[in-house]
């Protein structure tokens, strides 16, 4: 027993060395007022004060505006960022991020449930903050995630994190926020693995009459009183019939968006679209019944051959144009670093650029319930903002100096980083060893 | 043993030459005469031969005479088919009829790998490979499907056991049914082949690369068999045998046509093709392969498109197929390829005369039609001194119709196959067309018109004046037996029911009783006045059906007309060269023959286009190392640990949208490997993205030959699931021992051929590691971990070969020393990370790392998606370690160029280099980055401004053919709903079993 213990402690420590992350601590809160004066500051909300300065205490944001005309008292902390960018924390919507270390490991992934239906499960409390992963994000200004449980009909519960916190309890930021459903597609596949089409089509209908007889008991249970037996997974809806949950729905084709903004409008839901890979094609459907839409990354492939290349990457402005409220995603975890050049990429091929920070801002934290409080920079909002050298939405301008969240400095060291800084010592070392470059011999 | 076969054999031919003589009889026998003198009939005696007023003498089995004025020597029976026509009966070329059904293994998840055949007995080590099989042994015949074909026309058909790569001998049959000794004409017809592993067990091949290998390595060992005395193989024996038949190799798309012909070439055979009916998509390159064809005629049906949502999941390619497949037969003929029809894959015979009516509207000549229906199988298949044409000695196998046997009203009365008559419908004594007179008790004098076609009347009943009538008549005719009913609409309505005969002929008259609606009883005659006077429209020849242009390739956004190369002047642009120059602004660039010319400020544009590029970057063309696009059913043959003969060049496919979208994402050069299932891939193929061209014209020309080794957790299938767990190794323990057997091997082998030469079994595997020990051959090695990557490079010093490229390698950064000591460059992802525990470690840093210790360094992007901004991901390499910009660019264009060895065509802009050019609309490494064009060898392949034309075109031809279909729905023709079906992508990982053979189906 007490050998396996040692061992146990060995191996703890090697891994210290080697994962010197558990050194990375989380920030201590906020002990005076900060602020960055000189940056190129982009609000969120569309707009771009150029020399402007951004002022903040006790995590929230206490002024905003023109660097010229402000001055500070001497308790102030001045941060100089002359020629830099100041912007809103990024938010990655419905990520698994934190639920998953591994992928294809089974024992590190935790964001799916078994079975179809299963409203009462919660992300939150499988969030990992001690993942390497996290860390990567704020790296490249991603500060606040949607943590979302994914599978079956009925995945769960997604809760807001933010990413920095010693546990679970510290990260969370709204709880149980919105359940998350996938809606039963009408498309037949012609894949030679797939059922007859006639198969597949009443497999559809049974799964559509089947989620209205769901939703109708959920509905009728949640205006029992005191019900005799009591259900977790009707209980954990009781918030969507009033109002205080949202319901998002994952679809792709515009027949099955249609379908499924109707079926819902039956139970008073107003669902939020994740996906929505044709949305762009009913953006009038969409604005008329002020349904928000989350679009996968443009970094995709046009569904069709017959779609126009760039398709993906065009799409966010198509919803703009068409008066669509829509954040861009990302799918996966480690991938949400990469949730910056999603917007950039929207901003290349049409979209303006304040417009596309937005979609990765503040309309994402619309669609999350949150904005009163932040997704963009504003007085009384939180002080989740970050410094960049340069343009943040560009790979080579995207350069995270700084980050604060609700005014806590960040530490913005990674795995990463580390083990850059480990390999970059080796070569150093057998430069110094050797006298010359390792490569030459 | 050897004697009784050939007895056997023998025994068969006599067998069918003698007919059932050899069986004995219970009771008497009854053996007619079998004497029969056909009449005043148009003979069509071959396409080319007609007799009018012909007679036809059948005596048994077999034709007698043919010929105009022939005496009818006493005993015939004698058949007037005055205004009829006798054809030669039809051959299809290629059936089932006969064969057993083909079970499909069913779907099991928890199947376990099987390496090795599992038949019983000395046959071939893969089960697919199963020449043994013949189709004479397991014949049946068939009533009902007999009876299905005669009705058609058919008379004989060439029957194939649709099973297994080679899949042994086929027989040609009549569809003369009962004992099948009468039937067979010929028992050994035709070696076949396919690349559809069938049923076999054996896990390999699991790709179309690997249905290649095996056949090629099949051919190899037949040959090493025919001198060696260390092994007996039925198989073995059998494949020689059956190489004095016909080779017949059945493929389900053009591309295969031209993957089976090299493989015809390689080993001095012509095969005679069954093809999948898109042959059209590359004619020149169908009519070069030299070969006869047996095409289909199951033409894809029309889709159902009135919902314009569901219509978005037909292709464009769907839709161009249904409209072209029915030009197929016309453009073989026009293009001089020698054809025979088939009717495979119909959903019924009846079908057969839809599409063939289709196939002569979309420009076929009928004459054509005949001769592949008849002489040219018969020829094909050895059996034209029986059937084909109607000649003297040849069996009795003919049919009998109403007309031209192409025309749409023609009626093919009889069908006799071996002198045996088959009705399949009734000819008229006589034509009862004409107006007759009608008197019918309680009823005024009638006007009856019997008017239409013999066999398909249009009756109609009249009267004029003060009590008119005028009713459409049901009329059906059995032999002299009539019956007709109708409804006069008056006093009182309802159906009056009348029967009759004919009661006389010259002139006709009827005569019978019926029944009126109100129950009372009457009785008719009508008595022939007037001969039926055909109406004087004729039947208006068809217009020839408009199609839309075939573009290459046959998907959206391919070209009808290939983009030209051009003399142009890149003017005031900011050029990456990528050589010491570095990066020039203000400079102009000039290329011409689709080499770069000259670069410098103020160029003379003389007569080259002149492309303003004020503001804009010129880089060269991206590289991409590590690509999986543009191939077919299959990237990995993942079945055994060692698999270096698959090539990838077997299996590029031009009509890939991703060649298409890359170019447009300014990559012009993409390395095609094979995935990452085994420790020792296959071989991989360089292509540029050629647009449009065919999959030769694709290939790199003259470049090195490389193959994709892997290590880490795919090759030991930590992530397959419990159906993996058997196959060596399973662990980096057993990979070392994989290369180092596999390289012993091949040593060995080398040293051996060495002195024996040919004695010694030529191995395509161990060939291909030859190959790599003597240096002509490359590695690319697909790595993550260091502990692995050290263990190569360690067999790789020990066994005296050496690594060209370690390819992903994530965790480069860790050894990268050692890479650079030893040369080997590294080829790797910009930031992925975390999917898998060997990539736990793997960091966005790498590139710059490896880069800095002297490592040549690129990205790539098994992803077809990444593949199309590779250059966004050079940026990274900025954004993490800080690269400077243009040694950044460069890992994407000239470092994957010097891995690849081609840097001195390709890889930066420098006088004499190919044209392979990006003009971007901002820094190449930016998110805002756009490729406005992109130049292979000159040719601008992709174009901003042109593809926007392209996409105005595509919506316009896309709404063209749904028009089309919705008409066609309208006039009857079968349709089917629309569903989703997506072509395959592929990354490292894919492993996608044969049977989505039917990717290019229709």
């Amino acid at each position: 027993m007490k050998k396996y213990l040692f061992g146990l402690l060995g191996l703890l420590t090697a891994s210290e060395i080697s994962y010197g992350q558990a050194t990375i601590y989380p920030a201590k809160p906020q002990t005076k007022p900060i602020a960055i004066i000189g940056a190129t500051i982009h609000t969120g909300n569309g707009k771009v004060i150029e020399n402007g300065y951004i002022s903040f205490e006790n995590g929230k944001i206490t002024g905003i505006g023109d660097a010229s005309v402000v001055k500070f008292g001497s308790g102030t902390e001045m941060i100089t960022a002359t020629g830099k960018h100041v912007y809103p924390g990024f938010i990655s919507p419905v990520t698994n991020l934190g639920l998953t270390e591994i992928e294809a490991i089974k024992a590190t992934r935790d964001f799916e449930e078994v079975g179809g239906m299963n409203p009462h499960v919660r992300s939150i409390i499988a969030y990992n903050t001690d993942s390497k992963v996290p860390n990567t994000l704020r790296s490249n200004g991603i500060l606040m995630a949607q943590i979302t449980p994914q599978g079956g009909l009925i995945a769960g519960q997604s809760t807001v994190v933010e990413l920095d916190g010693w546990n679970w309890e510290d990260a969370a930021y709204k709880t149980d926020i919105a359940i998350h459903l996938s809606w039963p597609s009408s498309r037949i596949s012609a894949s030679p693995f797939a059922p007859p089409a006639e198969a597949q089509r009443e497999r559809a209908q049974k799964a559509l009459s089947d989620l209205e007889d769901y939703f109708s008991q959920a509905q009728s249970y949640s205006q029992l009183a005191r019900p005799d037996v009591s259900n977790a997974r009707f209980g954990a809806m009781e918030g969507l019939f009033k109002g205080s949950k949202r319901l998002f729905v994952e679809t792709e084709s515009a027949k099955d968006i249609i379908a499924a903004v109707n079926f819902f409008k039956r139970f008073g839901i107003k669902p939020v679209i994740v996906g929505g890979s044709e949305s762009h094609l009913i953006t009038s459907f969409l604005k008329e019944h002020n349904i928000p839409v989350i679009i996968h990354e443009p970094h995709s492939l046009p569904a069709n051959q017959e779609d126009d290349v760039y398709l993906p990457y065009k799409q966010a402005k198509i919803l703009h144009d068409g008066g669509v409220n829509f954040a861009i995603s990302v799918g996966g975890y480690w991938q949400q670093r990469n949730l910056p050049f999603m917007a950039g990429t929207a901003a290349a091929y049409g979209l303006d650029k304040e417009q596309a920070l937005a979609s990765i801002t503040l309309n994402t934290a619309k669609i999350l319930g949150i904005d009163k409080a932040t997704g963009s920079l504003e007085v009384g909002k939180d002080a989740t903002l970050f410094i960049s050298n340069g343009d943040a939405l560009d790979m080579i301008g995207n350069d995270v100096e700084l980050a604060f969240i609700r005014g806590k400095n960040l530490d913005l060291d990674n795995l990463h980083k580390q083990l850059f800084k480990r390999y970059s010592e080796k070569y150093e070392d057998q430069k110094e060893v050797k006298g010359v470059n390792p490569a030459t011999h | 043993m050897k004697k009784i076969l050939l007895f056997s054999f023998l025994l068969t031919i006599f067998g069918t030459a003698y007919s059932q003589e050899s069986y004995p009889v219970n009771g008497s026998y009854d053996i007619r005469p079998g004497l029969f003198a056909f009449t005043n009939a148009n003979i069509v005696v071959n396409a080319d031969q007609t007799i009018t007023n012909g007679v036809l003498l059948v005596k048994g089995q077999k034709i007698e005479s043919v010929g105009s004025g022939t005496s009818i020597p006493k005993g015939y029976l004698i058949i007037d088919l005055k205004g009829k026509y006798i054809y030669p009966s039809l051959v299809d070329a290629f059936s089932t009829y006969g064969m057993p059904e083909i079970p499909r293994a069913a779907f099991n998840r928890n199947r376990q790998q099987v390496f090795t055949s599992t038949k019983k007995g000395p046959y071939n080590w893969n089960e697919s490979i199963r020449p043994e099989m013949n189709a004479r042994s397991i014949f049946a015949s068939d009533a009902k499907k007999a009876e299905d074909l005669k009705k058609a026309g058919f008379g004989t058909v060439q029957s194939v056991i649709r099973d297994g790569i080679a899949r042994g001998s086929s027989l040609v049959t009549t569809l003369k049914t009962g004992k099948e000794n009468d039937a067979v004409i010929s028992g050994e017809a035709a070696a076949h082949y396919s690349f559809n592993k069938g049923t076999a067990s054996t896990d390999y091949p699991q790709s179309l690369m690997g249905s290649i290998a095996l056949l090629r390595q099949t051919y190899y060992d037949a040959e090493w068999y025919k001198n060696q005395k260390s092994e007996y193989n039925i198989s073995l024996a059998e494949f020689n045998q059956l190489q004095r038949l016909p080779q017949i190799f059945e493929v389900d798309d053009v591309y295969d046509v031209l993957r089976a012909d090299k493989i015809g070439d390689e080993f001095g055979k012509q095969y005679i093709f069954k093809s999948g009916g898109n042959d059209f998509m590359r004619i020149k390159e169908i009519k070069a392969t030299n070969g006869s064809f047996i095409i289909p005629l199951n033409f894809p049906k029309a889709f159902d498109v009135e919902d314009a949502a569901d219509a978005r999941n037909i292709t464009f390619t769907q839709m161009k197929l249904w409209e072209l497949a029915p030009t197929n037969p016309a453009a073989m003929e026009k293009a001089g390829v020698k054809f025979a029809l088939t009717g495979l894959g119909l959903d019924k015979p009846a079908d057969f005369w839809t599409n063939l009516r289709l196939a002569i509207e979309n420009g076929l000549s009928e004459k054509q039609a005949l001769k592949s229906l008849t002489e040219i199988p018969a020829e094909m298949l050895g059996v034209n001194d029986r059937i084909g044409t109607l000649t003297k000695g040849k069996l009795a196998n003919f049919i009998i119709t109403s007309g031209d046997l192409f025309k749409k009203d023609n009626i093919i009365y009889e069908n006799w196959v071996q002198g045996d008559r088959f009705v399949v419908s009734k000819m008229d004594v006589s034509d009862l067309r004409g107006t007759y007179t009608m008197a019918m008790e309680g009823s005024a004098p009638l006007t009856l018109k019997i008017a239409g076609t013999p066999g398909s009347y249009d009756v109609s009943l009249e009267r004029k004046g003060q009590d008119s009538l005028k009713a459409k008549v049901n009329f059906s005719r059995n032999g002299d037996l009539v019956s007709l009913y109708f409804d006069p609409k008056k006093d009182p309505a309802g159906n009056v029911r009348l029967n009759g005969y004919v009661h006389s002929l010259n002139p006709i008259v009827f005569k019978g009783d019926g029944m009126n609606a109100d129950g009372s009883s009457t009785s008719w005659t009508a008595t022939f006045s007037e001969a039926f006077k055909a109406s004087a429209k004729k039947e208006e020849p068809k217009p020839a059906a408009v199609t839309g242009a075939i573009t290459y390739p046959l998907i959206a956004f391919g070209n009808a007309e290939a983009p030209q190369q051009e003399t142009v002047l890149f003017k005031n642009a900011t050029v990456w060269t990528n050589e010491a120059e570095g990066k020039l602004s203000n400079t102009d660039v000039l290329i011409e023959n689709g080499r770069i010319k000259s670069i410098g400020k103020n160029l003379e544009a003389g007569k080259a286009k002149v492309i303003d590029a004020t503001g804009k970057h010129l880089t060269a063309g991206i590289i991409d190392e590590h690509s999986h696009i543009a191939a077919t059913r299959g990237i990995n043959e993942g079945t055994q640990a060692v698999t270096s003969e698959v090539r990838i060049a077997d299996v590029i496919n031009p009509e890939d949208i991703n060649i298409y979208r890359q170019l447009a994402g300014g990559v012009t050069t993409s390395h095609i490997l094979h995935g990452s299932a085994n420790p020792i891939g296959g071989q991989s193929q360089l292509i540029k993205l050629r647009w449009g061209k065919s999959p030769e014209e694709m290939k790199f020309a003259g470049s090195d030959g490389f193959i994709k080794f892997a290590l880490g957790e795919n090759v030991k299938q930590s992530n397959w699931g419990d159906g993996a767990l058997t196959r060596f190794p399973q662990t980096r323990m057993g990979v070392e021992q994989v290369y180092t057997d596999a390289f012993t091997r091949a040593k060995e082998y080398k040293a051996a051929r060495a002195v024996k030469g040919n004695h010694v079994r030529r191995d395509l595997e161990l060939d291909a590691l030859v190959e790599i020990l003597d240096n002509k051959r490359f590695i690319t090695c697909h790595s993550y971990v260091q502990s692995e990557i050290n263990m190569l490079m360690h067999v790789a010093d020990s066994m005296g070969f050496k690594i060209n490229t370690f390819t992903h390698i994530l965790e480069g950064y860790k050894v990268a020393d050692k890479m650079a000591k030893r040369g080997i460059a590294g080829s790797t992802f910009s930031d992925w990370w975390a999917y898998k525990n060997e990539v736990a470690e793997a960091i966005p840093y790498n590139g710059v790392l490896m880069s800095k210790v002297g490592v040549l360094t690129g990205f790539n992007s098994d992803d077809a998606e990444m593949a199309r901004r590779l250059n966004q991901e050079a940026g990274k390499a900025v954004k993490y370690g800080n690269l400077p910009q243009e040694e950044a660019l460069k890992l994407v264009t000239l470092n994957p160029a010097k891995m690849l060895h081609i840097d001195n065509r390709v890889g930066s802009i420098k006088p004499g280099k190919d044209a392979d050019l990006v003009l971007w609309s901002d820094n190449p490494l930016s998110i805002y980055a756009k490729a406005e064009k992109t130049f292979v060898d000159g040719i601008a392949y992709w174009d901003m401004e042109k593809d926007a034309i392209k996409q105005k075109e595509l919506v316009k031809e896309e709404a063209r053919l749904i028009q089309k279909m919705m008409d066609a729905k309208g006039k009857g023709a079968a349709v089917q709903r629309p569903a989703l079906s997506r072509a395959s992508l592929y990354d490292c990982e894919s492993i996608e079993g044969l049977s989505t053979e039917e990717e290019h189906s229709h």
